[in-house]
């Protein structure tokens, strides 16, 4: 990681460490949120985005563009998995009334 | 190297295979009437055009090193393409049971395979999250497709969150694992991998990441927790498809990355691999004990099944890679008759799903009821079902490989699992009859026959399956 002092003045460091915040952030908030499914959704997209934030930042410590490009793919599969997702939680909507956490609990487990 | 390359025609089966699937969505929607039996037969067509494509597909390295084609991704992409299209079969009738005969079925599940063949060939980083989403995406829309029921959209709920958060983790292990190792291409990830003194602990925890979210998509301990929900929730041929060809995609995916690019650090990963199918297989013996659904039965017996998969990975040994080809393609077989035996079970026109409905079905469905023993025989690994051959594949290979504890614990938990397939058998052939089912449509007595035939005459001819699973798993110890 020696050449990153050019790409990156303060080093790689803090990068990583925000990207991981965001990475604990969001899996807390997909397992500690008994509220509304919505939040669920918002937590997938911080840790895809915490993803591209350590891709972004590797990429210019490496020199290496493999990892925006995989930026870019993994911010156009954000947006699918979104639609998607929105697209379930309406049909669930629709058949149940309601999207809090809670009441999802037809089958056990 | 020849990175720079193109030959684009090693992915000539899925380019194929995507474009047939957009034809098919163009005729869907611009047809009048109902097309699905018409879709349906036209994605079958191209599952078959892309097998033979696949048979005949050169082995190489194409797109600037990302896609790769050996004798590996080609018997995964034969037992996928298999799986998909016994799963699709099972669909016809019970669709239009359930309401849910839309043209769009056939087509999201036309391009959930095209993404599993794309994960197996992966040979970067990048092609292995691709193929991966698109199968993912597609399989939590097959789980929630039965829109109208409550339990479906629950289940394509929590298929999706939990997914989600799998793919997640998957990612940030790949994102840990480029920065740290420098590249994306498993080659090269091979060969910086190379000197123990390269390895530092960032590169672990994403080897760790990448491991935890494949394993989430085989379902085994300690990422099994969807299984069961999603199993009993999804229509019945979804549930069939979700546990058969996602499997092998996962579990080849899983092959490949740990053969290959993380093959210079088998003594880190062994022992987790060790533990996930140690708890796995006991895991699913234990829990399925108690359950009076047939689909959630199956759930907690798939997640058995890919502990004993999982077996001939922790081997590490060409011998322990065959011997899980071999379990995969014995499991694909049995799954699929089963699944065509729970789907027929069928009361004045609507589906059930528990374990008591079956009740006296030897008398008033004797061929069925034969055939369903034959799979739960099968599955708890009684000779000389093919069942039995799997197991004993891997087992040879565990004790070869000098895991005896494996190879001991896995005997153990199959004794344990008996227990719940003979129960099965029991009720069906000793308890009090109960109402007929519905008569059995010629597609599901179809894949019965298929894969009662295939369970039952196994041991004649293991040679073929056997040998190409050698071959294969020797294309990736290059």
């Amino acid at each position: 990681m020696t050449q990153s002092a050019a790409a990156l003045p303060m080093g790689l460091t803090p990068y990583l460490t925000v990207s991981a915040i965001l990475l604990v952030l969001g899996v807390f908030g997909i397992f500690l949120n008994r509220k509304n499914i919505i939040v669920i959704l918002m937590s997938v997209e911080l840790i895809l985005l915490a993803v591209n934030l350590n891709f972004v930042a590797f990429s210019a410590a490496l020199h290496d563009l493999a990892g925006q490009v995989f930026a870019m793919f993994v911010l156009t599969v954000a947006a699918a998995e979104a639609a998607i997702g929105l697209a379930i939680v309406v049909v669930y909507f629709r058949n149940r009334g309601s999207i809090q956490v809670e009441d999802v609990n037809l089958m056990k487990g | 190297m020849d990175g720079m390359t193109m030959h684009w025609t090693l992915a000539l089966p899925e380019i194929v295979l995507a474009l047939i699937g957009m034809a098919i969505l163009m005729f869907g929607v611009l047809r009048k009437g109902n097309p699905t039996q018409l879709c349906a037969m036209f994605t079958l067509g191209g599952f078959l055009v892309a097998g033979v494509l696949v048979l005949m597909g050169q082995p190489g390295i194409g797109y600037g090193g990302q896609f790769v084609v050996d004798a590996f991704s080609s018997f995964a992409k034969e037992l996928i393409l298999a799986a998909a299209a016994l799963a699709l079969i099972l669909s016809f009738d019970y669709n239009e049971h359930a309401n849910i005969d839309r043209f769009e079925y056939p087509v999201v599940l036309l391009l959930a395979v095209t993404g599993m063949m794309v994960m197996v060939s992966a040979h970067s980083m990048m092609t292995l999250y691709l193929g991966l989403e698109l199968q993912s995406l597609s399989l939590y829309v097959l789980a929630a497709f039965a829109r109208d029921d409550v339990r479906s959209s629950e289940a394509g709920l929590k298929y999706f969150v939990l997914g989600a958060l799998a793919s997640g983790l998957l990612l940030y292990g790949i994102s840990l694992v480029y920065g740290f190792s420098g590249s994306m291409d498993f080659a090269v990830i091979a060969a910086a991998m190379a000197h123990p003194a390269a390895v530092s602990p960032g590169l672990i925890v994403g080897v760790v990441f990448i491991l935890s979210g494949l394993v989430f998509k085989i379902s085994a301990v300690p990422f099994h927790m969807w299984t069961p929900d999603v199993y009993e929730g999804s229509p019945t041929p979804v549930t069939a498809f979700l546990a058969s060809a996602p499997k092998v995609a996962a579990i080849a995916l899983l092959l490949r990355v740990m053969a290959g690019p993380f093959g210079h650090l088998l003594a880190q990963w062994q022992s987790l691999i060790e533990i996930v199918s140690i708890a796995s297989m006991i895991f699913g013996a234990l829990a399925a004990i108690g359950q009076t659904n047939i689909k959630r039965l199956m759930a907690y017996s798939s997640i058995g099944h890919m502990g004993y998969a999982l077996i001939g990975l922790a081997v590490g040994t060409p011998e322990g890679l065959r011997g899980t080809l071999v379990y995969m393609v014995v499991y694909v077989f049995m799954n699929a008759g089963a699944f065509a035996c729970i789907t027929a079970m069928r009361r004045n026109g609507r589906s059930v799903e528990q374990i008591s409905d079956l009740a006296g079905l030897a008398r008033s469905d004797a061929t069925m009821a034969m055939a369903l023993a034959i799979f739960m025989f099968s599955m708890a690994g009684i000779p000389p079902l093919s069942g039995f051959f799997g197991k004993l594949y891997v087992f040879l290979a565990a004790v070869q490989g000098g895991l005896w504890t494996l190879a001991v614990i896995g005997v153990l938990s199959s004794v344990l699992g008996a227990y719940y397939y003979l129960r099965v058998i029991k009720v069906m052939y000793f308890d009090a009859a109960d109402q007929h089912f519905d008569p059995r449509p010629a597609s599901l007595s179809f894949v019965m026959a298929a894969g009662g035939l295939f369970t039952t005459f196994f041991f004649l001819f293991p040679a073929p399956f056997v040998g190409a699973a050698q071959v294969a798993a020797k294309a990736l110890f290059g």
